[in-house]
């Protein structure tokens, strides 16, 4: 513990999704910004009580999947229509009507890429390692326990502690980065 | 924090009642009758960590006795049908049954199978994520998986029944042949590789990213560095931040929206295949509804064949509820209602449309010489999802898992019945033929299920089977306003 003077952050751990929930109320009432809850699954509600804004995953999607339409469709004019223009059954060499299942296929395909991808870059996943990962307590965040951990980079760190033990933290402990 | 029968009443959170003069303090809130009240989706209030140590407990504890040799059965059946197709491929189509008027028969009609099988997965995680059906979380990571691995065994018939399998690449992929001519993209054949493909893809990633937050419980829970390191490089370094959570769900949701026409738009195009071609029985445009019903019929199906037994064996009753099974036989019930509609509906549009060469298909279907795989499919389709009117039917496990056996092999037959009594009987009667299959058709059937098998048994040996996160999140201790948000009283 005192091996490396660089703290990552102070973690709290809870028992209960309640207490988590009240305690993310009382830190971002009391203005912290570089802070985070960690739970084993998603909590109902706990956007709004950490202040959170609307994921913009979506504008990936939209990107994904706007270039998979119009890579299909274009990808199939310039197939049939333009590169070796072919008269089959009498159709025209190209229209949307044809072109729309495959273009409506790549819109899905690149729009879930774009999705997923979006998501990891916003969440800077993959990454190997992790602070919080130093810590054996933490280890339960994936199990049955609700941590919070505010960084020390926040410039109320100093107050950290109080207003962790305040919001009813049944542990509290120093990660080092 | 304490937790009482009353909660009170936030200023403007019921519109009206702020411009009534009489505003209550507290509102009562009065139990509902226990009639309107549905079971729990976890039996006997289970605590988190009791849901994390018992699911995460069957891939992290030797399996048990049964596995081994079911594993080297299905292994064995999988080896088969490899051995079969390279005898394929070395040898020509031939080897199997097919004739000249019945150039399409088991291979595509396993092909049409087992894609529709796959559709189930895809439509529990989706649509009815979509829809808030929450007892979905129980069973979705296994049905997504079935999927996986039923269009792993459907991919398979297209490729080898192409005869020279060597050229497949030039088939599938959008490239130019040796005559320099692109893919003709107004065949619905080519739309189909398009939708299975990107079905494929998109279920894989649906089913990985559901599976990154368990897979991180599995990397903490691990014992061993080999099975730290090996689940946390897929866990891809998840933590369980609420800042990821904010975009993970958001991810979730989008997917699921963009999987829900795509799960419709699969089978649609399958039915294309058939519906856009000039063959009596297949002209017809009631096939994508119908064949997306089919479809999610014949999932569910399939669901219930491996939940029942995987239930049970390992003791997952307070997970997979009766309740679940319930709801479950009353999707096949709904599902099933629609292909007996959709059977009808074609019988009366051969007569009502007054082309005599449907009519004639129609008539050959039913009292021709393929009489009995028409009236196995009614029997299997049409009357035995009825059976789930009755409570007694779908609280009966052993029963359930009877009829979903039943339900698979119907929807198999509707398969063949639509593929080949439609060919077998050509406009000319000098191109009239009957279709029997070869040992080959039989045994690479046959083995297609050793390699759905041995991939289910991997996957329940090595990932968690139900998906940890989801079910933990529908539990009353994970909602932080509800009086079990606490968890303590909760058994363990």
């Amino acid at each position: 513990m005192s091996s490396t003077p660089k703290p990552y952050g102070l973690l709290a751990e809870f028992e209960t999704a309640a207490d988590i929930f009240e305690a993310a109320i009382r830190v971002r009432d009391a203005g912290y910004r570089k802070w985070d809850v960690f739970t084993p699954f998603p909590i109902h509600g706990m956007d709004a009580a950490m202040g959170l804004k609307n994921s913009p995953v979506g504008w990936f999607t939209f990107i994904g999947g706007f270039t998979g339409f119009f890579s299909g469709m274009t990808m199939i004019w310039y197939m049939n229509g333009f590169e070796y223009p072919l008269v089959v059954g009498g159709k025209p060499l190209f229209t949307p009507l044809f072109a729309f299942p495959v273009s409506y296929e790549l819109t899905i395909l690149l729009g879930a890429f774009g999705t997923i991808f979006g998501m990891f870059a916003l969440n800077q996943l993959p990454r190997l390692h992790h602070p919080l990962f130093n810590s054996e307590r933490f280890r339960r965040a994936s199990d049955d326990r609700f941590f919070l951990c505010i960084e020390a980079r926040d410039p109320k760190f100093s107050e950290a502690r109080a207003v962790l033990e305040s919001a009813g933290a049944k542990a509290i402990e120093l990660v080092e980065d | 924090m304490a937790k009482s029968a009353s909660v009170p009443l936030a200023a403007g959170s019921a519109p009206g009642h702020s411009k009534s003069p009489v505003v209550a303090k507290t509102v009562v809130l009065e139990d509902p009758p226990a009639v309107l009240v549905n079971p729990p989706l976890v039996l006997n209030n289970r605590s988190l960590g009791w849901i994390t140590d018992t699911i995460a407990g069957i891939c992290e504890k030797p399996m048990p006795a049964w596995w081994l040799p079911t594993f080297v059965a299905s292994a064995g059946l999988m080896g088969m049908m490899y051995a079969l197709i390279a005898y394929l491929i070395a040898t020509g189509v031939g080897v199997w049954g097919l004739n000249n008027p019945v150039c399409w028969a088991w291979d595509i009609t396993n092909f049409v199978f087992w894609i529709g099988i796959g559709h189930a997965g895809t439509l529990i995680s989706a649509v009815l994520f979509l829809l808030r059906q929450k007892w979905r979380t129980s069973i979705n990571r296994a049905a997504e998986a079935m999927t996986l691995f039923a269009v792993a065994c459907a991919g398979i018939f297209p490729v080898i029944h192409v005869g020279r399998i060597w050229y497949a690449p030039i088939f599938l992929a959008p490239i130019p042949n040796s005559n320099m001519i692109w893919p003709q993209f107004r065949s619905p054949l080519l739309w189909d590789v398009f939708a299975v493909s990107t079905y494929g893809t998109v279920s894989l990633l649906f089913w990985y990213v559901g599976l990154i937050p368990d897979l991180a419980t599995l990397r903490d829970r691990a014992k061993t560095r080999i099975r730290a390191i090996a689940y946390g490089i897929f866990a891809l370094g998840w933590r369980g931040s609420n800042r990821h959570w904010s975009n993970y769900e958001k991810a979730y949701l989008i997917l699921a929206g963009i999987s829900t026409p795509l799960v419709l738009s699969v089978h649609s195009i399958v039915s294309f295949d058939f519906a856009v071609s000039v063959v009596p029985g297949w002209h017809t445009t009631i096939f994508p509804p119908y064949f997306v019903a089919g479809a999610i019929f014949s999932g569910f199906g399939m669901v219930l064949t491996l939940m029942i037994p995987m239930r049970t064996l390992f003791k997952l009753e307070d997970v997979i509820t009766e309740r679940h099974v319930g709801l479950m036989c009353k999707v096949i019930l709904a599902t099933g209602s629609m292909v007996g509609y959709a059977y009808g509906m074609e019988f009366f549009i051969a007569w009502y449309g007054g082309s005599p060469y449907e009519l004639y298909a129609f008539k050959n279907r039913a009292f021709g010489p393929y009489w009995w795989a028409y009236w196995s499919m009614i029997t299997c389709n049409v009357i035995s999802p009825h059976l789930f009117w009755f409570k007694w039917c779908r609280k009966t496990m052993w029963f359930v898992w009877l009829v979903s056996i039943v339900v698979n092999i119907g929807m198999w037959f509707e398969r063949f019945v639509i593929i080949v009594t439609s060919l077998h009987r050509d406009y000319l009667p000098a191109s009239w033929g009957y279709f029997t299959p070869t040992w080959v058709d039989v045994f690479t059937f046959v083995g297609s299920f050793g390699q759905f098998m041995t991939l289910f048994l991997l996957f329940i040996r090595f990932l968690p089977a139900i998906a940890i996160s989801e079910v933990k999140g529908v539990t009353p201790q994970a909602d932080p306003h509800h009086p079990l948000g606490g968890a303590k009283e909760a058994h363990h």
